[in-house]
């Protein structure tokens, strides 16, 4: 019984975990910028929430869309003044200016924000449910299921969508796509957004279930780091695989070894996967 | 016998590229690999260099099994090859790409030498003048030249030209086959790949031909293009009539 | 003419630590810290072209490595070496592991390895003192030589790394380096071993922090796992030499000297948010300065400067 706990406790975190790097994988596919920003981003997110809990009174989870647009403002700014202008430049150079801008973003959050912990705490709070003897906090299953939804939309968007359609086709080949007519600095920079605004609505759902503060930054940004390449990078469906196996194994090895060293584990078997598999569990390259 | 294939596939995904292909070549001869688009004989090459490995047979090179090993102790042994689409290194003037040639695989010990040797490989191309010039700066036909040139500095005995005159004008194409006759009147092997005809008929003594990833011919020239099976897969029947030498 | 500014150079570089004060001594130790690390990353990142982030990783196991053995009555001289052997060790096993990965991949792998090694010296307290921190065994001599003392042994080090760089650079390896970075696959068909190449390349870069690490745990008595794994001393290599200009040899000392110096300024007088203005720096660097300094044609400026005054005298 203990067993099927924890498993819950791992999918329904994995849920929350594929929303969180779901936004990171589509930069990375698309405009092929490893986006270190994208922890910050869900901890902006996650204080925005939490500022409009306590000052507007608007519950985290209503407040979702907002924070996706705030953070899709951001992104697509970030892009169009910044990485725009280092597109198809080696890795080093655009890996040092991600770095360089959440450097920047990090401390001014620590200078506005500080660095000690905030919760939102619902009031009322929301309680457990009992399903059949397993135990599950009603705002995770809440969160989980806002999280599950988020990504399915953005699947249907870039399935569906025109805007969508062009933003697969610039990742599959952007001179074919400009060819088309579609206008490729746009598109990077909606899908920067896009990003953005994923991360913000994760950080929003974040707010509820976990204490936040900029500190968790970089365990966030590892996790989505994770979670691509286990489920391989640049599909939707393999975010959700990895977030979901990622949820699982952090839940198991807190059970076996303790939570303290869940980072470790999840690094050391990124370490292992980029190895001997970094295609990762589902082992495709292209964006669907 | 320099080389030696003996039923070598190679296949990737669903696609059969090369189908148990066998053939051998002969110390100092210039053998011509010809068929269409597709018919895998840049896989051959890649087969032959160790950039893929034959997932069946056996590649053998002066007796040494060689389908195993990794490609630069490949181009160590004497393997060379060049590129259909061409590889330089950008940055680097002409002389320091073709030094790069004589320091490694063509086994000389110290830069100052190599490059010496590389200055004898630029003459010998015609490129001794562009020799201080950054190698994304040459023009197309001088290009292939200097990959001619990275190729021998490696000290060669089998040469594998993949397509050495695509996108060559006639005279272009004139200079090359001078060039490919002095490199054979050397004793290196070639294997020529090609699509221009009268290179192929000019300058090979034999002919194989590949298609949809089998050997379907493996003769002289004369016979060859007289195959109906080469003419119905490859050369067309305008084109036989045409070139064909006169029935005796 | 140059062998005479280098001689001069050394003098200085010599001299230094009987002239100057404690303050501008240990600016100088840092500097020559700096050179060390921007010289190592250029192996990898500058003639390799491979992105690497594990100096952090090299450093802060250097620093345990030398640090845990001095606990165990180790000299510190021979503490400092065998810091460097650890490490070159460890480089060489991760090199074989994960060079065969290029661009993000790689980066990431390097990321992470400075993430894993510092979680494991976290948890592996008995050993390293975990989260608490490590203390050294501090030198009963005054402070004024012991600044002298680091100075020397972080100026060895730098020097070291600069003659390395130079070596390597007219060498066969340097070249072999060059034709990989510009096109890996052509290189492998012209008989170079990347593989092993790459190996020595990512082992070189490693060696010269790990013994830096290990000066360093000794010169300040006091280490714990976030400060010598700190993922900024990964990225402030990498924006020396790009300061400096990349694949160079003088290129990281160059960089490391502007670097140490724009730091020490906004440090002095911002020290709230010290690490915001690097990011800006950064970012600053990156949109304009994508060739360090030779981008703007510093060098070429210089010698149309010399060619003009040697024109103007008759």
């Amino acid at each position: 019984m203990l067993y099927v706990q924890v498993l819950v406790n791992g999918l329904v975190l994995g849920g929350l975990y594929s929303c969180i790097a779901v936004g990171f994988s589509l930069v990375w596919g698309v405009l092929n910028v490893i986006n270190i920003l994208h922890g910050s981003l869900i901890i902006l997110g996650s204080y925005a929430a939490f500022f409009a809990y306590q000052y507007l009174h608007i519950d985290p989870f209503l407040f979702v869309p907002a924070a996706a647009f705030l953070l899709f403002c951001l992104g697509y700014a970030i892009q169009l003044v910044f990485i725009n202008r280092v597109m198809g430049s080696p890795v080093l150079i655009t890996l040092t200016l991600t770095f360089g801008l959440n450097l920047l973003l990090y401390n001014l959050m620590i200078l506005a924000f500080k660095a000690d912990f905030r919760k939102v705490i619902l009031s009322p709070p929301l309680g457990s449910a009992n399903l059949g003897g397993i135990v599950v906090p009603i705002d995770r299953l809440i969160g989980m299921a806002f999280a599950i939804a988020l990504v399915g939309l953005l699947y249907a968007l870039l399935r569906g969508t025109r805007i969508g359609r062009a933003i697969v086709a610039v990742r599959m080949d952007r001179e074919a796509a400009q060819l088309m007519g579609v206008n490729v600095g746009r598109i990077y920079a909606i899908t920067f957004g896009l990003g953005a605004a994923m991360a913000g609505a994760a950080g929003s759902l974040f707010s509820v279930m976990f204490p936040i503060s900029p500190e968790t930054a970089n365990a966030l940004l590892g996790k989505a780091f994770v979670i691509c390449i286990l489920g391989g990078l640049g599909s939707v469906p393999g975010v959700m695989v990895g977030g979901l196996t990622l949820g699982t194994i952090e839940s198991y090895s807190a059970l076996f070894f303790g939570p303290e060293y869940s980072v470790t584990i999840s690094f050391s078997l990124l370490i292992l996967l980029l190895m001997f598999r970094p295609t990762g569990i589902m082992g495709r390259r292209g964006f669907q | 016998m320099i080389l030696r294939l003996a039923d070598v596939s190679r296949r990737f995904g669903g696609l059969v590229a090369v189908n148990r292909v066998s053939f051998e070549l002969k110390a100092g001869e210039v053998v011509g690999l010809i068929g269409p688009n597709g018919a895998g004989k840049t896989t051959l090459v890649n087969l032959v260099t160790g950039v893929h490995r034959p997932q069946a047979g056996e590649i053998r090179y002066g007796g040494e099994r060689i389908d195993r090993l990794p490609p630069d102790q490949i181009a160590r042994r004497g393997i060379a090859r060049t590129f259909q689409v061409v590889q330089p290194f950008p940055h680097m003037t002409v002389l320091e790409n073709v030094t790069g040639g004589a320091l490694f695989a063509g086994g000389i010990k110290t830069i100052r030498q190599a490059k010496d040797e590389a200055m004898e490989h630029l003459k010998f191309t015609g490129l001794a003048d562009f020799a201080a010039r950054p190698a994304s700066a040459l023009t197309l036909a001088n290009r292939k030249r200097l990959e001619l040139a990275k190729s021998l500095a490696t000290n060669p005995r089998l040469l594998l030209l993949d397509e050495v005159n695509a996108g060559l004008n006639a005279a272009e194409i004139d200079a090359a086959l001078d060039l490919i006759r002095a490199i054979a009147d050397r004793g290196i092997t070639i294997l020529l790949i090609e699509h221009v005809m009268k290179v192929v008929l000019t300058a090979t003594t034999r002919l194989l031909v590949l298609h949809q990833g089998e050997l379907i011919a493996d003769g002289s020239p004369d016979n060859v293009t007289r195959d109906p099976r080469v003419i119905e897969a490859y050369l067309g029947p305008k084109y036989a009539a045409r070139y064909a030498p006169a029935a005796p | 003419m140059t062998r005479l500014i280098v001689v001069a150079t050394a003098l200085v570089l010599v001299a230094l630590p009987f002239m100057a004060d404690n303050y501008v001594l240990r600016l100088a130790t840092t500097m020559l810290m700096y050179s060390a690390l921007a010289l190592g990353w250029n192996f990898i990142g500058g003639f390799a072209g491979y992105p690497s982030f594990a100096t952090a990783a090299f450093f802060g196991l250097g620093a345990y490595a030398g640090g845990v053995l001095q606990t165990r009555g180790v000299p510190m001289p021979a503490a400092w070496l065998l810091a460097g052997a650890i490490v070159a060790l460890f480089a060489a096993a991760l090199g074989r592991a994960i060079l065969h990965l290029r661009g993000h991949y790689f980066a990431i792998a390097t990321l992470v390895a400075a993430e894993v090694l510092r979680e494991v010296t976290n948890s592996a307290t008995d050993l390293t003192g975990g989260g608490m921190g490590l203390n050294l065994p501090v030198l009963s001599a005054d402070v004024t030589t012991q600044a002298r003392l680091f100075y020397f042994a972080m100026l060895v080090v730098a020097a070291a790394a600069l003659a390395t760089t130079a070596l390597v650079a007219e060498s066969r390896l340097g070249f072999g380096l060059r034709c990989i970075q510009q096109n890996e696959d052509a290189a492998i068909m012209l008989g170079i071993n990347t593989r092993r190449y790459k190996v020595v390349a990512f082992t070189l870069s490693a060696v010269f922090p790990g013994v830096c690490g290990g000066i360093y745990a000794s010169w300040v008595n006091y280490i714990d796992p976030t400060d010598v794994y700190d993922v900024l001393l990964s990225v402030k290599p990498i924006v020396m030499v790009l300061l400096g200009g990349a694949g160079t040899v003088l290129g990281g000392v160059y960089g490391a000297f502007l670097f140490l110096l724009m730091e020490e300024l906004v440090w002095r007088n911002l020290l709230q948010f010290h690490a915001g203005l690097l990011g800006i720096i950064v970012v600053c660097l990156v949109l304009f300065l994508p060739h360090g300094l030779r981008g703007i044609g510093l060098p070429s400026l210089l010698s149309r400067w010399r060619q003009r005054t040697r024109e103007a005298t008759p």
